[in-house]
């Protein structure tokens, strides 16, 4: 109904064709210089709080092992929503005022970290412990099997549940919109307040979106590829 | 080169080496054998200390250590190092090449040069018949050559006694014999050998002793001669028929 209604209306449909062709440049500027900078820098600096929490997990230090997992669980069980509203609107009560980019980054960096050290820690665990044993068996210590032997597997193992949380990631950036960052879906709806043409910008935001994580799937699919080369069965 | 007094072990309840007593000279080859669970496997990993024994003393050339005390980490890696583990399942490390395989002791534990450890590398693998592998994957390779590369991995720490677990029982049985003429060289080269095997021709040909465990227990010991054709326990006797 709604498209008969635009097709049979040849000005509402000049309308629509001009406001998509002028509101894409500057969702693809939100998309540039917002949305993608945000999923990298917070995927990078989740994959080290990541690998940090993962390592605290296995260690035989008791009060790590804690800290990390209340980290984990209370990442886990709290809505990514209400995080970014803790820090940007919660923490100014008690004196800790942020800007949105920071509060984004440390947000879905904390998110991050919390689900990708549980994709780590299962990677570490799922090597056989004849891997360590034959580590310990030239004389490593534990520290020594762990780097040259036991990461470098696991990081093979990890890399596929990864790419699916970095793909999340860029989705998820959007809740960034709700700290007034101006992040592509901010500027979707900024745009459909001043025209009204909600549908549209909505689709053409979500479009956009597609196109990203559609690109990173085939990316995805490369590397697993290639590491693939070295795995034996 | 290798003494054993009152060696222990158990898992929870389960006292699995119930006191060993053991002396293995220098350049000597022990074939030990025995049924499954007598705890063959406990006692090399015991000396590798991959287990760390409930009780008793180990002393590998000159170095001791006593189990009846706390024993610190430190003291356990450079114990480890006397001793060469190859284990049945091979255990290579599947990121890395043969070439490697072998040198990643050395370069980091040994912390040695690449270029050392490299052409130390490819003199063990030279060793072990694979001097055309050197570049291969372990997924490459067969059974009987990732156990050869298993086998130049140990040797590359230069151990004073090499263990070797069931080497050859995973492998298909015309892959054995190269496994076993690899094992039968270094015992020629006077290599100190501790061997978990059940493969008779390989005790008969090459071990100095055989010691036949049983239930935790070195029932018997002796010649293999001795051992195959006059045993003197029930228990061997027993055994002996049931895998002949
Ligand atoms: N990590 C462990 N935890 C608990 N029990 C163990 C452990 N390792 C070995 N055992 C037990 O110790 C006993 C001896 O095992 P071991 O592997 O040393 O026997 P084995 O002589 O090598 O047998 P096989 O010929 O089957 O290899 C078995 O009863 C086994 O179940
Ligand atoms: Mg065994």
């Amino acid at each position: 109904m709604y498209l008969n209604n635009i097709l049979a209306d040849p000005e509402r449909l000049a309308r629509l064709i001009e406001i998509a062709q002028n509101s894409v440049v500057p969702l693809l500027q939100g998309a540039i210089f917002y949305t993608i900078p945000l999923t990298l820098i917070s995927f990078v600096c989740g994959l080290g709080l990541a690998v940090l929490t993962a390592l605290a997990r296995i260690s035989d230090v008791k009060i790590l092992q804690i800290i990390a997992r209340i980290y984990v669980s209370a990442i886990r069980g709290t809505p990514l929503l209400v995080q970014l509203f803790i820090l940007f609107y919660g923490l100014p009560t008690i004196g800790i005022t942020l800007d949105p980019w920071p509060s984004a980054i440390i947000g879905f960096s904390l998110n991050v970290g919390a689900y990708a050290s549980e994709i780590i820690r299962a990677a570490i665990l799922s090597i056989p412990k004849g891997q360590w044993e034959a580590g310990f068996s030239i004389g490593m210590s534990r520290r020594q099997a762990l780097r040259r032997i036991i990461i470098p597997q696991a990081a093979r193992v990890s890399i596929p549940p990864l790419s699916n949380t970095f793909i999340s990631l860029v989705k998820d950036t959007s809740l960034a919109s709700m700290i007034l960052l101006t992040e592509m879906f901010r500027r979707a709806q900024e745009i459909a307040t001043t025209n009204y043409e909600f549908l549209l910008l909505y689709t053409e935001a979500a479009l956009i979106y597609w196109v990203i994580c559609f690109i990173l799937s085939i990316a995805q699919g490369r590397i697993e590829n290639r590491l693939d080369r070295y795995v034996s069965r | 080169m290798i003494s054993i007094k009152g060696l222990k072990k158990s898992f929870d309840q389960l006292e699995v080496l119930k006191g060993l007593d053991l002396e293995i000279d220098k350049g000597k080859v022990v074939v030990i054998i025995g049924p499954s669970g007598s705890g063959k496997t406990t006692f090399l990993r015991c000396l590798n200390v991959l287990e760390t024994p409930t009780e008793g003393k180990i002393s590998i050339g000159g170095q001791q250590i006593d189990f009846s005390a706390k024993v610190s980490p430190k003291l356990i890696s450079s114990f480890r190092r006397l001793t060469g583990m190859v284990f049945q399942g091979y255990n290579l490390f599947p990121h890395m090449t043969a070439l490697e395989n072998v040198m990643e002791g050395p370069v980091t534990v040994k912390k040695e040069t690449k270029v050392k450890a490299r052409q130390k590398a490819a003199f063990f693998l030279e060793k072990v018949g694979l001097s055309d592998k050197v570049d291969f994957y372990p997924f490459q390779l067969s059974g009987g050559q990732q156990q050869r590369v298993g086998i130049a991995r140990a040797l590359a720490m230069e151990p004073e006694v090499m263990l070797f677990d069931e080497p050859t029982s995973a492998l298909d049985p015309e892959l054995v014999g190269e496994v076993l003429k690899v094992m039968k060289d270094l015992a020629n080269e006077g290599m100190t050998m501790v061997v978990v095997t059940h493969e008779m021709r390989f005790a008969q040909e090459a071990a100095d002793e055989v010691i036949f465990m049983d239930g935790g227990f070195i029932v018997e010991r002796g010649a293999p001669d001795n051992i195959f054709s006059n045993p003197t326990a029930d228990r061997t006797k027993q055994f002996l028929r049931m895998i002949q």
